[in-house]
């Protein structure tokens, strides 16, 4: 292990949801729309037009500033970062480079060896260039189409210090990174192209390699576990690791080397002369920040008895959080437990395996799931069965019944001991399976489970597993 | 009242470039006035090429602040005029276009880089026009051709919609056949403009005053140096001598940062300008990259066509100027040396309430007689300074060299370019009485 230390850091951008751009008044709500319709001269970076500082964006990275306990610079300014690309209008990207926003801030992760403080480098606010839309495919494209839409865009860029030891730690680290721009309201993890991350990763004693083009957070660790074994086989074939730029290449999961050219880059950075330096550290004692995900966490510990993990995993994504309160609301005593649980454990999954974000179930649907599994009208395999039923109707648009309704359609109500059908579902079982009763008569353990699940198939999981034991000892001793 | 004007003058010296021969115009202060705009200012549904070919074709979409503010006004904006290329000049020889020739003597140049805007004002064409000034471009052809023109104090007019060559040098100005119409143009275009953040709410509503009394003078022994033609210094003594007599008291001062100020000047407009300048790619306007080439080659060829051999040569400079390795070389060090200038500027002024001295250290050039760029930019050497320091400074006509017309150079404190154009107005008054 030793000598096998790695060790990473990151650069993080992510777009600041503000209503209008970064430097001009167009709407940033781009993404529904045709190509080139959020344009207009300063964006699109016509000869004489001006960019005009959009206050609200300075505010968002600022309330992020306070957050991570960055020092906020008495003066910064804005920079002119000049190359060419033809995504970029005006050859150069309004950026921040040598007074940046903030700096020297932290942020607090669950490490792999316990709790963690991870170093904020700096904290600067910049613009996005536009997108290229390539036609064919990447070997023999025929043309390629540029959309000026996400042109000027605000980006909060945050850098850490290579205090990140795993990828694993890489990926907690975004996670909270996440956590705490959307509990500051700054930020909307589920627009499209919203992240994009830089990592630097070495192995003690090594060069490091800077990964780049790494556009989601599953996407940080895979990227890092490829170049750590990368890595890690060249050190154990006594090659060495050259410092690099590498690409990710999300699909292949793989990392690529960017051709030696495209490192060449010289900025020529100089001050934006068209935008006066910025002086707002006085606007830090005017921000309030709102709970933040630590807190939040004690408070659903302490408010809601969730368990430490509940709780992490609940208060980890904003919506996820609000969603939980949401469902509890009508009766935090009663549902807490069960809510804590069915959101945290099956839900989370549920909503993963379709893709689906939160949003798209309302917290009154489900509180509807986990009352009748609360009084005990549904088992727990129902409950997951209305879920999906639930999640599948919102999935292809169809109209959505509640719980109560896809329970009395599919007669999914749990059997009670006295129902003569699930009596007949028993015996028939009994009847069907002589080995089985063979084997239990012979006090073999386990026996009666396998009838136990013959009925359950029978019955679509409606029997209450306690009634049906006892059901099914009682016919087993008929018989004999 | 508003009305239609129609323009179709006989523009033998090539002022224009484009000139609109109906042109709507509405009520206001400059109700039915014709004026022509410099090439590098949008103006909406009309051709702003900044005389360069990587721009042939291009129409904006949206006027510049200042158009909007003069059309407003009631102004017939009835052309666009002649400039060196994007500015980048002092003869309006630049031009892509070719040159624009001065009224006096069409040997020679007009100055520049707004060449055009001072030829058809002094040919008569247009009362007033708009220039713009980087490093003199407004006073070097007023001087030139014998007009009035003033560049702002820094910030007092916007900038949006001026096509930049150097943002944190240049403003835009007025150019007229008199101080009252500079000062009645200027009334409209100074003030604050939202869209230019480098813009202030220092508006101008000023009657110029042609009484100096006790107006204090500072005389740079550096604008009387070597460079400086002695018949050109000899015509601007005998003018601040006229000044004296208003009632004016004179003081020699020094500007010793003066020796940096050209190459501050120079290191500063190539930087800004080489980054400004990139976005001529060929792909949103102007004549259009080969598609079926790859984008840099593309790019490369359109940049080579489209720019003519001044403006590489600036681009060229400023690029090398900002690389890694020389930024603190150059670039950083025209910023302590552009300081140090202000700094003198503004410790003079602090004694003396106008600094005065000849606005170009020459009469108007012959015809291709600066053939070589460095020469060329040393005939800049006494407009720059107040680019540097951001100080308004009017150039007003005082008399003749050789037959040709010399230019008395007023420079004032910040804001106060009612004090630049009052000393103006009482020389101009005085001898025309």
């Amino acid at each position: 292990m030793s000598g096998d230390q790695v060790i990473v850091g990151l650069e993080v951008h992510c777009q600041l949801d503000t209503k209008s751009k970064l430097f001009c008044g167009c709407s940033t709500d781009y993404r529904s729309d045709g190509p080139n319709t959020h344009v207009c001269e300063v964006c699109l970076g016509l000869p004489g037009s001006m960019p005009v500082l959009n206050k609200k964006a300075i505010e968002y990275a600022m309330r992020v500033a306070k957050a991570l306990s960055c020092e906020v610079l008495e003066e910064s300014e804005f920079s002119r970062k000049n190359y060419f690309y033809p995504d970029l209008d005006k050859a150069y990207q309004i950026t921040q480079y040598d007074k940046p926003l903030a700096e020297k801030g932290v942020l607090e992760i669950e490490g792999d060896g316990g709790t963690k403080k991870v170093r904020i480098t700096r904290i600067h606010v910049e613009e996005d260039p536009g997108r290229l839309v390539h036609m064919g495919n990447a070997e023999r494209g025929r043309y390629s189409l540029v959309d000026y839409n996400r042109a000027g865009i605000p980006l909060i860029e945050i850098v850490t210090e290579p205090d990140m030891r795993s990828p694993k730690e890489a990926r907690k680290f975004l996670n909270k990174l996440r956590a705490t721009l959307e509990y500051l309201g700054v930020f909307d993890s589920e627009k499209e192209g919203s992240l994009r991350v830089d990592a630097n990763i070495s192995i003690k004693g090594s060069e490091r390699v800077e990964v780049k083009n790494i556009t989601s957070y599953k996407g940080v660790e895979k990227a890092l576990t490829f170049e750590v074994t990368r890595q890690k086989n060249l050190i154990r074939r006594g090659q060495p690791i050259e410092r690099e730029t590498r690409h990710f290449l999300e699909a292949r999961g793989i990392t690529q080397s960017a051709r030696s050219k495209e490192q060449e880059h010289d900025y020529r950075y100089f001050p934006e002369p068209d935008l006066r330096p910025l002086q707002v550290r006085s606007w830090l004692t005017g921000i309030v920040l709102p709970e933040l995900p630590d807190a939040r966490r004690e408070r659903f510990v302490q408010q809601y008895g969730c368990s430490e993990n509940h709780a992490r995993t609940l208060t980890g994504e904003l919506r996820l959080a609000n969603f939980f309160e949401q469902v509890v609301a009508p009766d935090p005593a009663g549902l807490s437990a069960v809510a804590a649980t069915w959101v945290a454990d099956t839900l989370i999954g549920e909503l993963n395996y379709r893709s689906m974000s939160i949003d798209r179930l309302k917290p009154a649907a489900f509180t509807g799931v986990l009352r009748l599994l609360k009084t005990g009208e549904i088992t727990d395999k129902s409950g997951i069965e209305v879920l999906r039923i639930m999640l599948d109707q919102r999935l292809k648009g169809e109209a959505c019944e509640t719980a109560e309704e896809i329970v009395a359609r599919l007669h999914l109500a749990k059997t009670s001991g006295d129902d003569e059908a699930l009596r007949a579902a028993v015996r028939e079982a009994i009847g069907q399976n002589k080995k089985a009763v063979a084997d239990y008569r012979a006090g073999k353990a386990g026996a009666s489970n396998f009838i136990v699940g013959q009925v359950m198939k029978m019955t679509r999981g409606r029997a209450d597993p306690g009634e049906l034991n006892r059901l099914i000892a009682e016919e087993l001793q008929k018989g004999g | 009242m508003a009305g239609t004007l129609t323009f179709s003058p006989d523009d033998r010296f090539h002022a224009f470039l484009t000139t609109c021969r109906k042109t709507e115009y509405g009520d206001g202060p400059l109700c039915g006035i014709p004026v022509a705009v410099k090439d590098n200012i949008s103006t909406k549904g009309i051709e702003t090429t900044c005389a360069s070919k990587i721009l042939k074709g291009y129409i904006p979409p949206y006027d510049a602040h200042v158009v909007q503010l003069v059309r407003g006004a009631g102004a017939a904006v009835v052309g666009k005029t002649n400039m060196d290329e994007f500015g980048m000049g002092t003869t309006t020889e630049n031009s892509a276009f070719g040159p624009t020739l001065n009224p006096w003597d069409d040997g020679r140049v007009p100055g520049g880089s707004s060449g055009g805007s001072a030829a058809a004002v002094a040919s008569g064409m247009v009362p007033m026009a708009l220039g713009t000034d980087t490093g003199g471009s407004i006073r070097c052809p007023a001087a030139f051709c014998g007009i009035v023109g003033l560049k702002p104090t820094y910030g007092r007019v916007s900038r949006y919609g001026l096509i930049a060559y150097a943002n944190s040098l240049e403003q835009i100005g007025p150019m007229a056949d008199s101080v009252a119409n500079v000062s009645k143009l200027f009334s409209v275009i100074a003030g604050h403009d939202p869209r230019d953040s480098t813009s202030c709410a220092r508006p101008y509503a000023h009657e110029p005053s042609a009484d100096i009394q006790g107006l204090k003078i500072g005389i740079p022994n550096e604008y009387f140096g070597t460079g400086v033609d002695p018949s050109v210094a000899d015509v601007v003594r005998k003018a601040i001598r006229r000044l004296e007599e208003l009632g004016a008291t004179t003081v020699p001062c020094s500007i010793p940062s003066m020796e940096y100020a050209l190459a501050a000047y120079y290191v500063t407009c190539t930087s800004e300008a080489s980054s400004n300048l990139a976005r001529f790619d060929g792909i949103r306007y102007g004549p259009a990259a080969d598609s079926k080439k790859a984008w840099h080659e593309a790019y490369r060829e359109v940049r080579k066509a489209g720019f003519g051999p001044e403006v590489r040569r600036r681009i060229l400079l400023g690029t090398f100027a900002l690389s890694s390795g020389y930024y603190g070389k150059y670039y950083a060090k025209a910023q302590v040396a552009r300081a140090n200038v202000r700094a003198d500027f503004l410790r003079i002024l602090e004694s003396v309430d106008v600094i005065v001295g000849p606005t170009m250290p020459t009469i108007a050039f012959r015809l291709a007689e600066k053939s070589d760029p460095l020469s060329m930019y040393l005939s800049d050497i006494l407009t720059v300074p107040a680019n540097l320091a951001g100080i308004p400074a009017i150039s007003v006509p005082c008399g003749k060299s050789d037959g040709m017309p010399v230019g008395l150079q007023i420079m004032g404190r910040h804001f106060e370019d009612e004090r630049v154009i009052d000393v103006a107005y009482a020389y101009e008054q005085a001898v025309s009485a």
